[in-house]
Order: C-alpha cells, then sequence, then structure tokens
C-alpha cells in the first residue's frame, strides 16, 4: 500500500521535511517556547515541560483571539519532542469557544534524525478519529475536487487490497 | 461564553461519529468503494464477489449507516444500500486544512532555522 494514498482516511497526518540546519539548532527551534512561538506564531506564557499543559495565544493574523493548549507529552533531547492538543469545534470567532476540556484531542509528534546536509524532521498528528463529524469549518473549505481524489485513494486502497 | 456557543458544542458533542473508526476495515472500504460509484445496491449484489455472508456484509453496513456513510432505501420487499460522500468529505475538508496548516508552519520552521 502507497502510505500517502489514504493517510487521510487512516486517521493521521504525516510530514517529512529536511532541514538545513544542525539537529541541535532544530531541536531549540522546536522546544524553547519562545523560538516555536516565532515560526508557530503563538505567544506561549512559559517554557515547555513534560507533563505540564502550556498555554498561550495565537497571533497569526485573523486567529488572535484562539488560545493555545496543549499537554506536553515527550522530550527526548534531539529526537522526540510530543504534545496533545485539541481541535476546538470552530475558530471562527463568531463560534469559537475557549473551552477546550470536552473538545476532542490529537497527537503532534515532532521527530528527529541527522542527516548529511542536516536534519530530518518528520511531523506527525494523529488521533482524528475522535473529532466530531459535524465539525463546520466552511471558511476552509475548497472545492477542488478533494472528493474525487480521494475516493481515486480508496479505490487504489481497495484494489490493492482485495 | 454566549449561551449559541455553549449549545453548539453540545450538538457537536452529541453528534461524534467514528467515521473514521467505520472506515478503518477492508471490507467496509471495500464497500464504500464499491457504493461510491453511484446508485443502490441490494445485499445480495454486494455479497458477490465476496468470501463473506449475507450477515456479515449486512453487519458492515449497519456500522456504515450509522455514520450516516451508507443509507437504506426500501424497494418493495428489498433493501438498497446507496452511498453519502457528505460526512467523509467533511472529515476529509477538515484534514485538508490541518495538513495546509502544518505545511505552512513547517516552511516557516524551515526559514527559520535555515537563516
Amino acid at each position: 500500500m502507497q502510505p500517502g494514498g489514504c493517510t487521510q482516511v487512516n486517521d493521521r497526518i504525516e510530514k517529512r521535511i529536511e532541514l538545513k540546519a544542525p539537529i541541535s539548532r532544530v531541536w531549540r527551534a522546536l522546544t524553547d517556547y519562545r523560538e516555536f512561538g516565532e515560526w508557530f506564531r503563538v505567544k506561549l506564557d512559559g517554557p515547555f515541560v513534560p507533563g505540564q499543559v502550556s498555554r498561550g495565544h495565537i497571533t497569526y493574523p485573523g486567529y488572535e483571539h484562539v488560545k493555545w493548549e496543549a499537554a506536553i507529552q515527550k522530550m527526548e533531547p534531539e529526537r522526540l519532542f510530543s504534545f496533545t492538543w485539541a481541535h476546538p469545534k470552530s475558530l471562527d470567532r463568531a463560534e469559537y469557544s475557549e473551552d477546550y476540556s470536552k473538545d476532542p484531542k490529537t497527537l503532534v509528534e515532532f521527530r528527529l534524525e541527522k542527516t548529511p546536509k542536516g536534519t530530518l524532521l518528520t511531523l506527525t498528528e494523529s488521533g482524528f478519529d475522535g473529532l466530531p463529524s459535524d465539525r463546520r469549518l466552511e471558511a476552509f473549505r475548497r472545492n477542488d475536487g478533494g472528493w474525487t481524489e480521494q475516493m481515486k485513494n480508496i479505490e487504489a486502497y481497495v484494489a490493492g487490497k482485495p | 461564553m454566549s449561551q449559541g456557543s455553549r449549545r453548539s458544542v453540545a450538538a457537536g458533542q452529541r453528534a461524534r461519529a467514528p467515521i473514521f473508526a467505520a472506515l478503518g476495515d477492508r471490507t467496509r472500504l471495500s464497500l464504500v468503494g464499491r457504493l461510491s460509484k453511484g446508485g443502490a445496491y441490494s445485499i445480495s449484489q454486494l455479497t458477490q464477489g465476496s468470501k463473506m455472508t449475507r450477515q456479515a456484509i449486512t453487519k458492515h453496513l449497519r456500522v456504515l449507516e450509522n455514520v450516516r456513510i451508507v443509507h437504506g432505501i426500501r424497494r418493495g420487499r428489498e433493501s438498497l444500500f446507496a452511498f453519502d460522500p457528505a460526512p467523509i468529505e467533511e472529515i476529509q475538508n477538515y484534514l485538508e486544512f490541518v495538513s495546509e496548516q502544518w505545511d505552512q508552519a513547517l516552511a516557516r520552521l524551515k526559514s527559520f532555522v535555515e537563516r
């Protein structure tokens, strides 16, 4: 089975990116809360500590009302940084709720590997099977034939695994 | 938080449906693959070419029906099943949104560490 093919019905997002920077540099950008905040566009209240909840606010234009809240899971130096976070029902200002306690959580993992040119970063986000099906994000909908594409993926998957 | 948003959050919780779980099965995925070509099929038609019994196929169809991917239609004495793309489309759109956000965030990380 082609792993990319049914990633999206398989409850998981996975990205790989090669960074031309030493692993120690990437680790710092991921785990120093000020550096993380800069590229992720979030203003965090304090450092990441495994077992503790990290809090802050998104600084991405248009989403400044959105609260950041993540439960830090693992920090294995230069190997693995992970946290769980909630997927609020809606990010629209009118419908947005700050209470994430009932929202389903997904697990985000950053894995690092040293390469000759720098660092290979693998990001995974998993656990989408807990998400409600009626999530309303019309604002972000794209009419680009996503469903047709998805059906091809399902068909290819089925064809490969009769 | 307003009463309105409280209600919509509660509605979301009630309507939670494990679409991914329903699709995370080879037989059900294959049924969806077949039904998604359009039209309505009887259980006999869907059982043809499969090693599974009618009862087993029926059970899988009920699981898909529960998450509204499939709906039953009565035609005379026969029960037919048809596909409904809306629930998968919703999830697909949401995952595409999340996936795109990651692409953008990782691109920002890249320029951040490489500068």
